[in-house]
C-alpha cells in the first residue's frame, strides 16, 4: 500500500465556521509529512479528524486502510498521537505511564517489558525512568510522550506542534528523537507545526494549509523553485520609500516590510541588486544594507497568501483553534 | 479481553493515584472523628439518654451515619479527578486509546469507588480506636456493602464533572449535593421520630438505605425494631440505584469529547 492515509472531502464546521474545507490529501508509507501554517489555519482540527477525535462535519478519510468514521477503533489501534499539551499522567512516574499505554492498547504483556526498556533508552529517559512525571521537564515530559506514542507500534504517527514551547536547544534535541524513532520503527510521521524551520529540516513533504485549505504542497525544495528566483532585504532610512520605489518606479511586485526591513522577491537577484541602489540613490533613499538570499517558506507562504505566517504565530489560539481546543478539553 | 485489561489499568491508576496522596489520607482521619467525639459525645450528653433505642448511645447510633457521610463526600469528591484529567489533558490520552467509553467509565468509577471504600474502613477502625464494638464478621459483611453504597455515589460525581469545565463549579454543585444528601439520609438521626414530610424526602433519598443498611449490619438486633427497611430490601434498593447510575455516567462519558 503506497498511500497509509488519504482524506475524501474531509470536513469540519464549527457553528457554521469552516475550519477545515473539503481536503484531499495522501501522505505515503514512511514519509514525514508536515502540516504547515498559521494558528488558526485547521491543522489540529484536521489530526482531530484522523485520531478520530473530532467527527468530520462531511467526508471522510482512511488510515492504514480503516474508515476514520466506520472503524474508529481499528484506527485507534494503527495510530499514536502526540498531543499539542501535555497529555501524562504527572502522579506516575514514566515507566506507569508507558505500562499504563501499552495496556490500554493491548500490548502483549510478555512483550511489554522489552519495549518499554529499549524505548527508554532511545529517548535516554532510563536513569529517570522510576522518577514521577511531576519532576520532569517539559522537553523530557514531550520525549515520554513520542515514546509512549510508538509503545504500541503505530502505523501512523501524529504529532501536534512537538515542539511548541520548548527551547531552541531542547527543540532540536527532540527533532534528532523523532527521526531516530521513524528510522528505528519504519513509521508515517504527520506533524503540524507554524515553525517554518520544522517543517524544512524534519519533514518529507510539506502541505502548507491556510483558512481550512491546502495552499500548496510538496517538498520543501519544490515549494521554493516555485518562486523562481531571489528574496533581496532591504534596510534603509526609509522603507515606505522603499517599497513605492519597488513596486511603482521598478514594477516589482510582491514588495512587503518586516521588522522594517524590506524584503522582495525577484527572478534574477544578482543584477537587480545594482539596479535597486542606483534608483534608491536617484531618489535620495539612503540604504543602509542590501543582502540576496533564497527563498524560504516563509517566502512561499507569503507568495500564496499575501501574509506572513509569523503575524499569526507565537500568540495564544484564537478563532477556530481555540474553539476547537476547548471541545477537546 | 483487552476492554478488562483497559478497565483493570484505569483502576489500577486510580488507586496508585490516591495511596500516594498520603496528605489526602491522613487528613480523612480528622472529620469522622470531630464527627463521633465532638458531635457524637456532645450531642450524645445533651440528650442525657434520651434516645428511644434502648441500648445505644447517640456515638454508637450516628456511627454507621459517619461511615456512610465518609462514603458519600469521599465518592462524591472522586469526580474531581475527571476535572483534573480534563485540566491537565490526561483525558485526551484515554479518550483516544481504543477501549469502549463504558470500559473507561468502569475502569475510573470502580477505582474512586475501591478509594472511598479505603476511606471508608478507615472510620471503622477510628470507631474501633473509640470502643465501638465491631466483630470481624460484621467488619466483612459491611465491606461489600460500603462497596455498593459508593458506586451510586461515585457515579453521581463522575457525571456532573464530566459535564463541569472547572474545579470551582465542580465545588458548588458538590456542596448542593453534599449536605441535603446526607441531612436527609437519617445518619445524625433516626428517621422515624421525623414529621411525616421530612420523611418522605427522606425515604427518596438512596443514601438513606445505605445508611439503613450499615445499621443492620452494625448495631444488629438493637437497631432492627427501627429499621427502615430489612436488609435485604436496602440493599435491593441501593442496587438498583448503583446500575441507574451507571448506566447515566456511561451516557455521560460517551458523549465527552
Amino acid at each position: 500500500m503506497a498511500n497509509v492515509i488519504e482524506t475524501f472531502k474531509l470536513t469540519k464546521s464549527f457553528n457554521g465556521l469552516t475550519a477545515v474545507d473539503k481536503l484531499d490529501i495522501s501522505v505515503e508509507t514512511g514519509e514525514i509529512f508536515a502540516l504547515l501554517g498559521p494558528n488558526g489555519a485547521g491543522k489540529t482540527t484536521t489530526i482531530s479528524m484522523l485520531c478520530t477525535i473530532l467527527k468530520p462535519t462531511s467526508g471522510t478519510a482512511k488510515i492504514n486502510g480503516f474508515d476514520i468514521v466506520k472503524e474508529p477503533m481499528q484506527v485507534r489501534k494503527s495510530i499514536g498521537i502526540v498531543f499539542q499539551d501535555p497529555s501524562i499522567d504527572d502522579r506516575l512516574t514514566a515507566r506507569e505511564n508507558l505500562y499504563m499505554h501499552a495496556n490500554l492498547y493491548g500490548v502483549p504483556a510478555s512483550e511489554q517489558k522489552n519495549r518499554i526498556d529499549s524505548i527508554l533508552k532511545l529517548v535516554e529517559l532510563e536513569d529517570r525512568a522510576d522518577d514521577l512525571m511531576r519532576t520532569y521537564s517539559g522537553g523530557m515530559r514531550r520525549r515520554l510522550e513520542l515514546a509512549r506514542g510508538l509503545i504500541h507500534y503505530p502505523k501512523v504517527l501524529f504529532l501536534d506542534e512537538p515542539t511548541v514551547g520548548l527551547d531552541p536547544q531542547t527543540r532540536d534535541h527532540v527533532w534528532k528523537y523523532i527521526r531516530e524513532l521513524k528510522k528505528a520503527h519504519d513509521i508515517t510521521v504527520v506533524l503540524t507545526t507554524h515553525y517554518m524551520d520544522e517543517a524544512d529540516k524534519l519533514s518529507d513533504r510539506i502541505a502548507i494549509m491556510d483558512y481550512g485549505k491546502i495552499i500548496a504542497l510538496g517538498t520543501s525544495d519544490k515549494l521554493k523553485e516555485t518562486l523562481e528566483g531571489d528574496v533581496i532585504i532591504i534596510k534603509a532610512n526609509n522603507a515606505e520609500g522603499v517599497m513605492s520605489l519597488l513596486t511603482e518606479k521598478m514594477g516589482l511586485p510582491g514588495a512587503h516590510v518586516v521588522n522594517g526591513t524590506v524584503e522582495v522577491t525577484v527572478k534574477n537577484g544578482k543584477s537587480m541588486l545594482p539596479r535597486i541602489v542606483e534608483a534608491a540613490t536617484q531618489n535620495d533613499i539612503f540604504i543602509e544594507s542590501i543582502s540576496l538570499r533564497e527563498p524560504n517558506l516563509e517566502d512561499v507562504f507569503l507568495h500564496y497568501t499575501g501574509r506572513t505566517i509569523r503575524a499569526d504565530s507565537g500568540r495564544e489560539p484564537h478563532g477556530i483553534a481555540a474553539i476547537q481546543r476547548r471541545k477537546i478539553r | 479481553m483487552s476492554e478488562l485489561r483497559g478497565l483493570y489499568t484505569l483502576w489500577l491508576r486510580e488507586v496508585k493515584r490516591y495511596l500516594r496522596d498520603r496528605v489526602r489520607i491522613v487528613s480523612s482521619f480528622f472529620q469522622p472523628l470531630l464527627w463521633l467525639v465532638i458531635f457524637g459525645v456532645g450531642i450524645g450528653a445533651s440528650l442525657r439518654g434520651a434516645i428511644p433505642i434502648p441500648g445505644l448511645t447517640y456515638q454508637q447510633l450516628i456511627f454507621p451515619g459517619i461511615i456512610g457521610q465518609t462514603l458519600l463526600f469521599t465518592s462524591m469528591f472522586m469526580g474531581i479527578s475527571v476535572i483534573w484529567d480534563k485540566e491537565f489533558g490526561f483525558m485526551k490520552e484515554i479518550l483516544v486509546a481504543p477501549i469502549s467509553r463504558v470500559s473507561i467509565f468502569l475502569g475510573k468509577m470502580i477505582g474512586d469507588s475501591t478509594d472511598a471504600l479505603i476511606q471508608g474502613i478507615i472510620v471503622i477502625v477510628l470507631g474501633l480506636a473509640l470502643g465501638i464494638n465491631i466483630d470481624p464478621m460484621t467488619f466483612l459483611v459491611s465491606l461489600p456493602i460500603m462497596l455498593l453504597i459508593t458506586f451510586g455515589l461515585v457515579s453521581i460525581g463522575l457525571t456532573i464533572a464530566s459535564f463541569m469545565g472547572s474545579l470551582e463549579s465542580f465545588g458548588a454543585i458538590q456542596s448542593f449535593i453534599n449536605l441535603p444528601l446526607f441531612f436527609l439520609s437519617g445518619a445524625l438521626f433516626q428517621i422515624q421520630s421525623l414529621p411525616s414530610w421530612m420523611q418522605d424526602i427522606s425515604k427518596a433519598n438512596p443514601l438513606t438505605y445505605g445508611v439503613d443498611a450499615l445499621r443492620n449490619v452494625i448495631l444488629g438486633a438493637a437497631w432492627q425494631p427501627f429499621q427502615v427497611q430489612p436488609l435485604f430490601v436496602d440493599i435491593a434498593i441501593v442496587g438498583a440505584f448503583d446500575v441507574a447510575m451507571i448506566i447515566i455516567g456511561t451516557w455521560a462519558f460517551s458523549r465527552m469529547k
